[in-house]
């Protein structure tokens, strides 16, 4: 079984996220990158244990970005991918991303092919189910454990109101999320043969985006907190009618 | 041509979620001079009534035994749904539906997809100016969608739901046998018992808690006070891996990003992977014994002091503050 692993590079959750351009732009000035964790700690980890299982043969990880993600492409080599794509193309809009990968996983064979539930930067929890369409696959999303037994696939995922357990053959694409795997820490060995596994760059494949960003705000957050004393119960009772309106 | 809303039954009633989708549509519809179609499955002329009083004029309605639970058909009954209406917007709910779905279809009819809408989009010609939350609710972002036909899934709980008195014609919708066969077998089904409270993701009133409550065997003040609200319980992500409450709970970053009307936090820090699943909420009331809490930075209205003391008083006056009302 060979398996696709889709790692986007994103700003750590505890930064502070700026724009420039009058709010155009992202600014990427100071930020630290990390691998968008469900990409990192749940799907690739979930990979590695099935090769370490003997039912896989490779991983291979593929991110749509420019070189400026190599360093965090390297950290996912580091926990122990066999090989890493690099689709040499910007671009924030899921469809497009998705198209570049499921072009590149269309003209190479993949058994399996995961991603993240959804990235902590734009929270589309998109790309993995756009994959699947474009490659006219399966999609099973929100999977929080994932058995593979020969060609078939028992997954749990999360849905509204419990949870269900699914079985698909192979191939299929599955997004990922919390249960699925524990994070896991690259030792020194690991970073050192990250330095020599193949990260090859190829050139995109995908039509123009359908959707562009016009404009980002900062969430304007909430100013002023009001106190209230522990003695004085029925005033916050009373602002929670009369000034929030919510009870 | 009309604006194509997927709508879904959940326990009997037409989800909140799914009506909220309808009221949205009906401004999109009003922008764009057209119509709203409510695809719905298995549903009865109750909820047919209701799917009308939320603003559908005509509803297409499937009877289809695995369609509701199966995310491949429910993207090919859409697609087949959106050619024969001539739609160029959809509407989901961005629930773990639509977060399925949704995405699908996107890629099935070549559409532009904002996924996570919080404000009615405008017009700017052809295209769509949708607004979304971005960085896990620390900014939003205006995503123009510049393809033919669009979609968007709008975050539960953005907008109150509005009935009317208008009414909906039904056409049967019959699902091509092409479609049938889905590559999905669902073994087993597992309900959350959330009692008679409202799921989280809906709850417009939510309390929850954190480390803060020393151990499960305290959440009887938890779930006293969130009764009389009416309220749902939700807790913080470390209380759901020591087991003290379901994993369904746990909000923030890892779990689920709530927008209740009202949030009240009690014995939970505030840190930022916390807040992220949070932050949206209208209003936060935040209860910590520590001053210095982070969380009292990104509330609304705060109390120092003791959970244990503070929790039975507020619920106390929750309690008579109900009984003047009435
Ligand atoms: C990548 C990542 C993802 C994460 N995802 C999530 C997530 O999705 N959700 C989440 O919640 N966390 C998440 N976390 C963990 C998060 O960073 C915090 O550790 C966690 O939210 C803390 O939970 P807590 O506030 O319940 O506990 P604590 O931080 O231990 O806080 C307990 C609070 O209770 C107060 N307290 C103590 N006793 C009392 C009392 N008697 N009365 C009143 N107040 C009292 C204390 O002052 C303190 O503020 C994540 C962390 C990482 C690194
Ligand atoms: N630029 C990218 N390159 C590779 N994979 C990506 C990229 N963006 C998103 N993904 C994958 O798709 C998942 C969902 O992303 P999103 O739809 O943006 O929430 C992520 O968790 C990743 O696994």
């Amino acid at each position: 079984m060979k398996i696709l692993v889709a790692i986007s590079n994103v700003p750590d959750t505890t930064t502070k996220i700026q724009f420039t351009e009058g709010g155009a732009k992202f600014n990427p000035a100071g930020v630290t990158f990390i691998i968008n964790p469900y990409d990192e700690w749940y799907a690739l980890v979930r990979a590695l244990e099935l090769k370490e299982a003997n039912l896989a043969e490779k991983i291979t990880l593929i991110h749509v970005g420019l070189a400026d993600s190599d360093a965090t492409i390297r950290k996912g080599l580091a926990l122990g991918a066999d090989d890493a794509v690099r689709v040499d193309a910007e671009g924030p809009d899921a469809l497009f991303v998705a198209e570049e990968i499921a072009n590149y996983a269309k003209a190479n064979g993949y058994d399996l092919i995961l991603t993240g539930k959804e990235t902590i930067s734009y929270n589309g929890a998109s790309v993995g189910g756009m994959v699947a369409g474009l490659m006219d696959l399966p999609f099973v999303s929100m999977a929080t454990t994932l058995e593979v037994a020969g060609s078939i696939t028992t997954v749990s995922q999360d849905i509204d109101g419990g949870s269900q357990i699914v079985e698909c053959a192979l191939p299929l694409v599955i997004s990922c999320a919390k249960g699925m795997a524990e994070q896991r820490i690259p030792n020194m060995r690991g970073i050192m043969a990250a330095r020599t596994k193949p990260l090859t760059v190829v050139a995109s494949t995908a039509s123009a985006s359908t959707t562009t960003v016009k404009s980002f705000t900062l969430s304007p957050g909430r100013t002023t907190c009001k106190m209230i004393s522990e003695d004085n119960i029925d005033e916050l009772v009373h602002l929670l009618h009369t000034e929030a309106k919510v009870i | 041509m009309s604006v194509l809303v997927y709508t879904e039954i959940n326990k009997g009633r037409v989800k909140k979620a799914s009506l909220e989708c309808i009221n949205y549509a009906v401004k999109i519809a009003e922008l764009t001079g057209t119509t709203v179609t409510a695809f719905v499955n298995n549903a009865d002329a109750a909820q047919f009534e209701e799917i009308g009083k939320a603003g559908a004029s005509k509803i297409l309605s499937a009877k289809n035994a695995t369609l509701s639970s199966d995310h491949l058909l429910i993207s090919a009954a859409l697609e087949q749904a959106a050619k024969a209406e001539g739609t160029k917007v959809i509407v989901f709910a961005f629930d773990l539906i639509g977060k399925a779905v949704a995405p699908r279809l996107s890629a099935k009819l070549k559409a532009g997809l904002v996924a996570g809408a919080v404000d009615y989009p405008t017009l700017s010609g052809t295209h769509l100016d949708v607004k979304k939350n971005v960085f896990s609710g620390k900014a939003t972002a205006i995503y123009t969608i510049n393809s033919d036909i669009k979609i968007i899934s709008l975050i539960p709980n953005s907008f109150p739901v509005k009935l009317g008195d208008t009414k909906a014609t039904v056409s049967d919708f019959i699902l091509d046998s092409s479609a049938q066969a889905s590559r999905i077998t669902i073994k087993e089904v597992n309900a959350i018992s959330s009692g008679t409270s409202v799921p989280l993701p809906e709850a417009e009133l939510v309390v929850s808690a954190g480390r803060g409550l020393k151990g499960p065997e305290n959440w009887n003040i938890i779930e006293e006070l969130a009764a009389a609200i009416g309220a749902t319980t939700a807790c913080s992500r470390p209380v759901a891996d020591l087991h003290w409450r379901p994993h369904h709970e746990h909000v923030g970053q890892t779990g689920l990003a709530i927008r209740p009307n009202l949030y009240i936090a009690i014995g939970i820090s505030g840190a930022i992977q916390h807040l992220a699943g949070v932050n949206g909420s209208k209003t936060i009331v935040v209860i910590n014994n520590d001053k210095e809490a982070p969380f009292f930075k990104s509330a609304d209205y705060g109390i120092i002091g003791d959970a244990f003391t503070v929790v039975p008083k507020l619920t106390e006056a929750i309690k008579k503050f109900k009984s003047n009302q009435n």
